[in-house]
């Protein structure tokens, strides 16, 4: 035995010389690794290095044109003290939770109404697709227009309309409070399509005959839609919210593109406060810190828009059958 | 969605009575044909009317105030705003032919082509590997790149901008070109995936008895087969690309270097009240490219959309 497997190991290289290099070629493991080498350079190099060095960043005191040296959690607890930072964190979460809720609901209704038998469907179905496509800060600049505090054209509605006294017009973008409102109802307006046309791929693959037969046991709309319709949307409701609500949580370009943040700190999300204080104000480390402290809080968010509609699922798939 | 007990009580009876002659009738018809015209247009033309509106009113509005003259701009109550009595093209003229905005929608068009260009390359190489070499640890790389989605841009900008400054790439298109392909590459792989995987395994069998090697039949067999999909591909990476800001905002500091979004925000912000004319025409024209671009490919756009979400 000891011998054959000594002779196969001596034999083997002797055609083994030249196919050391066919080895590379055929051999699954390393043609699978050969294929993954552009991919992987640019996400290695570009994505999980800057991450890494992110997390190292946020515990250094790093500042542009000079490297940090390591401070513990210094940022975080200088952060958690700083009354700007814990603003923008309640707002971020407020945010979220709001405008996914909302883009949730309309999202959801648009899709239940662009499932009916429509005259120009697919053409009505481009059209609503538009604010997606369009880049978030051109539509961004023109919300910002609308709001104007002088020369707002909603302003001049509700002055037509009575609603308003055209000597005391509301200062959209002024106030703190109105101007939280604007960019939740901004981000709101851009998010619905995207909801609203991925539920509705959804909707479409949920056989007619199943409403027919739910109409036929005397099923009002609401039960079809309760317990026909969500339990068959529900793995696709739980996708599209979790991006949702990660795509809104670390949002940036839109509160740039209007308020820059404020007015007063007002509108500041945790990835506008860290582009300020990190790029803008130069303190690299505590920007990395802010960046790095969304990501506990984008993990809970997933985790509970993932695993939260996955588990009703499997409890209706439970209880009904 | 709510509806009135009257009406409720009607559908099923309704339902048994039409169901026999209907069962013979165009079946993806479902059952709106128990639906009554004024009460379609109270439960859905109404609403959708509505939604539809508002969706697209800032577009109305943007164009209406690049067209307008600079005096009716600031004058609200003279007129209907909401019309424009005498249009200029003045804003679109000083635009193209007096600003930089050429060179920044050049620059734009140069970063999306390369970037997405280099990530559908790498994103082919990378699903067929995971769906068709199937080596050892492919699912959990498959994972890995689903994740890489899940991870935002705005997390990484800060440690990205000192990175790109010691490889020396600050202010160049290629800080651009290079990063741009991390927010694109996990998706494109994510849905070519998808596509790879319906393509029958028993050609590329067949090629192989034939001799071909895993790369003959990637180019000659499985591309060909997967165009759809990298069109879709490409559309969206494309769309992601133009609209992508913090990269370009935090890597690009001189103006002829900028792309549309951030020179729109940085460059025409110079406290003159008679800018929004040319502010909105440029909001216009940098959405237009992309707006044709998806009028000709709409099916796959959202294809690319609710595939990337379905997997």
């Amino acid at each position: 035995m000891a011998d054959a497997a000594a002779a196969r190991t001596e034999v083997r290289p002797m055609p083994g010389e030249p196919s050391a290099w066919q080895q590379l070629k055929v051999n699954r493991n390393w043609l699978g690794f050969w294929f993954m080498v552009p991919a992987m350079a640019f996400l290695v190099l570009f994505l999980v290095y800057p991450l890494g060095k992110g997390l190292w960043m946020s515990f250094t005191d790093a500042r542009i044109g000079r490297e940090g040296r390591f401070v513990g959690l210094e940022n975080f607890e200088w952060l958690s003290e700083d009354s700007d930072f814990i603003r923008a964190l309640i707002f971020t979460i407020v945010f979220t939770f709001v405008a996914s809720a909302v883009k949730f609901a309309i999202g959801l209704y648009l899709a239940l109404l662009l499932n009916n038998n429509l005259p120009f469907k697919a053409f009505i179905r481009s059209v609503v697709l538009i604010p997606f496509i369009v880049p978030t800060v051109l539509s961004a600049v023109a919300f910002w227009w609308i709001f104007d505090t002088q020369f707002s054209v909603i302003t001049w509605g509700l002055v037509k309309l009575g609603i308003i006294d055209r000597g005391s017009p509301i200062n959209w973008m002024g106030d703190p409070f109105m101007a939280q409102c604007v960019v939740i109802f901004a981000n709101i307006w851009r998010g619905i399509p995207f909801i609203a046309i991925t539920l509705l791929a959804g909707l479409q693959t949920v056989s007619p005959s199943l409403y027919e037969a739910a109409t036929l046991d005397g099923a009002t709309r609401w039960q079809t839609f309760r317990y026909v319709t969500y339990p068959l949307l529900t793995p696709i409701i739980a996708v599209v919210m979790t991006f949702s609500v990660l795509f809104t949580f670390t949002d940036f370009q839109l509160i740039w593109a209007m308020t820059r943040g404020g007015p007063v700190n007002a509108t500041h999300l945790m990835a506008t406060l860290s582009y300020q204080r990190g790029i803008l104000g130069g303190n690299l480390g505590e920007g990395a810190a802010i960046a790095i402290s969304m990501v506990p809080f984008l993990l809970a968010a997933i985790m509970f828009s993932w695993f939260g509609l996955q588990r009703r699922k499997w409890q209706q798939g439970e209880s009904n059958d | 969605m709510t509806t009135t007990a009257g009406t409720d009580l009607k559908n099923p009876a309704a339902s048994g009575v039409f169901s026999r002659s209907a069962a013979k009738d165009d079946h993806s018809e479902g059952m709106s044909y128990l639906e009554s015209l004024p009460r379609k247009t109270v439960t859905v033309y109404i609403p959708l009317f509505i939604i539809v509106v508002v969706l697209l009113f800032p577009f109305y509005w943007m164009f209406i105030t690049s067209i307008k003259p600079d005096q009716d701009l600031l004058d609200l109550h003279g007129g209907n705003p909401l019309w424009v009595s005498e249009p200029t093209f003045r804003h679109f003229y000083k635009l193209l032919f007096e600003s930089n905005y050429p060179t920044w929608l050049w620059n734009t068009m140069f970063v999306a082509v390369c970037a997405t260009f280099l990530s559908i390359v790498a994103s082919v190489l990378a699903a067929y590997a995971i769906t068709r070499i199937r080596y050892k640890g492919a699912q959990t790389v498959g994972g890995l790149i689903f994740l890489a989605y899940l991870v935002p841009p705005s997390i990484l900008f800060i440690p990205l901008s000192t990175i790109i400054h010691v490889y020396g790439l600050f202010d160049t298109p290629f800080a651009l070109i290079l990063t741009y392909p991390t927010i694109l590459i996990p998706f494109c792989t994510w849905l070519l995936m998808g596509y790879f995987k319906t393509i029958p395994y028993e050609l590329e069998e067949c090629a192989l008895i034939d001799g071909a090697s895993r790369w003959q039949i990637l180019v000659k067999i499985i591309i060909p087969l997967a165009i759809p999909g990298l069109i879709s591909a490409f559309i969206f990476a494309f769309t992601l690309c133009w609209n992508e800001f913090i990269y370009a905002l935090t890597f690009i500091s001189s103006n002829p270097n900028k792309t549309v979004p951030t020179a729109i925000v940085s460059e025409f912000v110079d406290g003159d009240v008679f800018r929004w004319g040319s502010l909105m025409a440029g909001a216009l024209v940098g959405s237009l490219p992309l707006v044709i671009l998806y009028a000709f490919f709409v099916e796959h756009y959202v294809s690319a959309m609710t595939g990337a979400v379905k997997e």
